[in-house]
């Protein structure tokens, strides 16, 4: 038998083309003829290969062709950028988030090192109390200047007191008693008041009321002489809203008018013992009067409020007559008799005033 | 019926997959992709290398998994996505040393393998080896005679069906031709086989 006759018959078997006795003869012969079932077994075993490499092949390519598709959607899902940026993100997320951490608690730190945290605690008071600072700078540049000509001539060494701190006061009493804030007064070495005139006297603290913010003075100095009344008297009452009013006080070396209205009968942060006035102040307008048109003093410039405008505080009269009675006797010299004639209230406006400078100094705190 | 099989369960399990492996399914394949790709594809992206770099070694993977479902018997001693990524990283730490990178990959190449994927990479190389050969070997034999080996080994065309096709006389001419065109075949692939 040829070859490739026996590899057509084998075929046809291998199809299963071959009837049952056919096939059966096929086996009987490649029984009969091993040399001829060698043949068999190999091109059985090669087409196998055949075959399996053409399912191989066609997954392959299937495989590469779905794998394109798969790209291609998820390409078009996130559009080019969008996945360069995703495939981006998910390399450098844990880098991002690192960094991340590490800026907060640095920023946090420093803010902390810094006292950042205590500073904003201070900065959220927003009180002002209107102590003048007297130009310190100015001064204190006089005094280098003095000292470095004192070095040439060594001999004359005059000290000149340096004043820190300037602001109002008025009289309560035609024998010398007088009030002003306590935050004026308080730490000072010693205490001047001046008059319209230029005089100067030294007063001494005789009570102070740090809650009222209030320090009575009394002035001890040989050369004052008692006056002899005091044109105005304190308001027991609180006053009505609307009510006018005006000061006067020393924001500067010369004395200052200041008009205005009772706005609130509380102070800073619903404080009672205030009232809220709207007269425009500055740093050395504490412990100024306020008086009411028939010239009553009504309360006491204490404060004001940063950023806000027309908004100062007056501690009330009364406040200022209850600290009055809690003096311990042992200290003062004779009692606080306050005066209980108004002598204003008929005077035109500018005439109170000229009336009232003689009863208001200006604080200096050395 | 074929519209309900068109659709697929979202979980499929690894038995059906293999067995839809097996027949050359193309919705299977593509749920592969859906399934099994993107952890293969953060692993690789996360170790110098690009997208396109992990689709070429997620299809190698694949047919690592191909050529052991098809050669032998077959059991699954551990989840497919596991197979998968195994070999996958076996396949991009190789293909990464061949490149010289070693300092990088600290934290995939640290790890004792998951699973001793090597053995069947390994019948995978030499299968790849042998079709490379079968094919090269259909290359070299060329037209008709490749299209008439597959018409009728493969496609299972009748020989009358192939007369007509390829325009021979008679049934007898072209299994003359196509006898001759085995053996050509056959020679064309055993010389290749022992050239290597």
């Amino acid at each position: 038998m040829q070859r490739h006759k026996f590899i057509e018959w084998a075929d046809q078997y291998l199809r299963g083309e071959l009837h049952a006795e056919e096939a059966k003869a096929f086996l009987d012969f490649c029984e009969a003829h091993p040399e001829y079932a060698d043949i068999l077994e190999e091109h059985q075993s090669f087409l196998q290969d055949m075959k399996a490499f053409e399912a191989r092949r066609a997954f392959k390519a299937n495989l590469i062709e779905k794998g394109k598709q798969h790209i291609a959607v998820e390409v078009e899902e996130h559009s080019d950028f969008g996945a360069r940026v995703i495939s981006l993100w998910s390399k450098l997320q844990i880098n991002a988030g690192i960094a991340a951490a590490v800026a907060v608690i640095s920023v946090f730190t420093t803010l902390w090192l810094t006292g950042y945290f205590t500073e904003v605690k201070k900065a959220t008071s927003d009180y002002s109390a209107l102590r003048r600072e007297m130009n310190t700078v100015k001064r204190n540049v006089n005094a280098q200047n003095k000292a470095i000509e004192s070095i040439h001539n060594s001999d004359k060494t005059k000290s000149e007191p340096i004043s820190h701190f300037g602001a109002t006061g008025f009289l309560l009493t035609k024998d010398g008693y007088v009030v002003t804030n306590y935050h004026v007064v308080n730490g000072a070495d010693s205490i001047h008041l001046q008059n319209i005139k230029g005089k100067v006297f030294r007063a001494e603290v005789v009570h102070t009321d740090a809650t009222k913010d209030l320090a009575i003075l009394r002035i001890a100095d040989s050369s004052f002489k008692p006056l002899k009344y005091i044109p105005y008297t304190f308001k027991k009452q609180t006053s009505d809203l609307g009510e006018d009013v005006y000061t006067i006080g020393f924001p500067r070396d010369e004395a200052v008018y200041g008009q205005g209205y009772l706005s609130s009968n509380t102070g800073y942060a619903g404080d009672t013992i205030a009232y809220q006035i709207s007269i425009p102040v500055n740093p050395g307008n504490s412990g100024g009067p306020v008086l009411d048109a028939q010239g009553n003093v009504v309360g006491i410039i204490s404060g004001k409020q940063k950023g806000l405008d027309g908004a100062a505080f007056a501690i009330k009269s009364k406040e200022l007559l209850e600290t009055l009675n809690n003096i311990p006797e042992e200290s003062l010299k004779g009692n606080i008799v306050l005066n209980n004639k108004n002598s204003l209230h008929k005077l035109p406006r500018t005439e109170q005033i000229k009336k009232l400078q003689d009863y208001i100094f200006i604080v200096k705190i050395f | 019926m074929s519209k309900i099989r068109n659709i697929l369960p979202t979980e499929v399990s690894d038995e059906v997959i293999i067995e839809g492996l097996m027949r050359g399914d193309s919705r299977i394949i593509s749920k592969m992709y859906k399934l099994f790709f993107p952890s293969v594809a953060y692993m690789i992206t996360n170790n110098s290398g690009t997208q396109e770099e992990a689709r070429d070694i997620f299809q190698e993977a694949v047919m690592v998994l191909y050529d052991k479902i098809t050669h032998q018997n077959f059991e699954l001693n551990c989840k497919l996505n596991t197979f998968l990524y195994a070999v996958s990283r076996r396949l991009w730490l190789k293909q990464l040393s061949r490149r010289g990178h070693t300092s990088n990959t600290t934290d995939i190449s640290d790890f004792e393998d998951i699973l001793k994927v090597e053995d069947d990479i390994q019948q995978h190389q030499e299968l790849e080896n042998k079709f490379e050969q079968m094919e090269e070997a259909m290359n070299q034999l060329g037209e008709p005679c490749k299209t008439l080996l597959q018409d009728f080994y493969i496609c299972n065309l009748s020989m009358q069906d192939i007369t007509e096709k390829f325009g021979y006389t008679n049934s007898d001419n072209a299994k003359t031709q196509k006898y001759k065109c085995l053996q050509r075949l056959k020679k064309i692939f055993f010389t290749l086989k022992t050239k290597e």
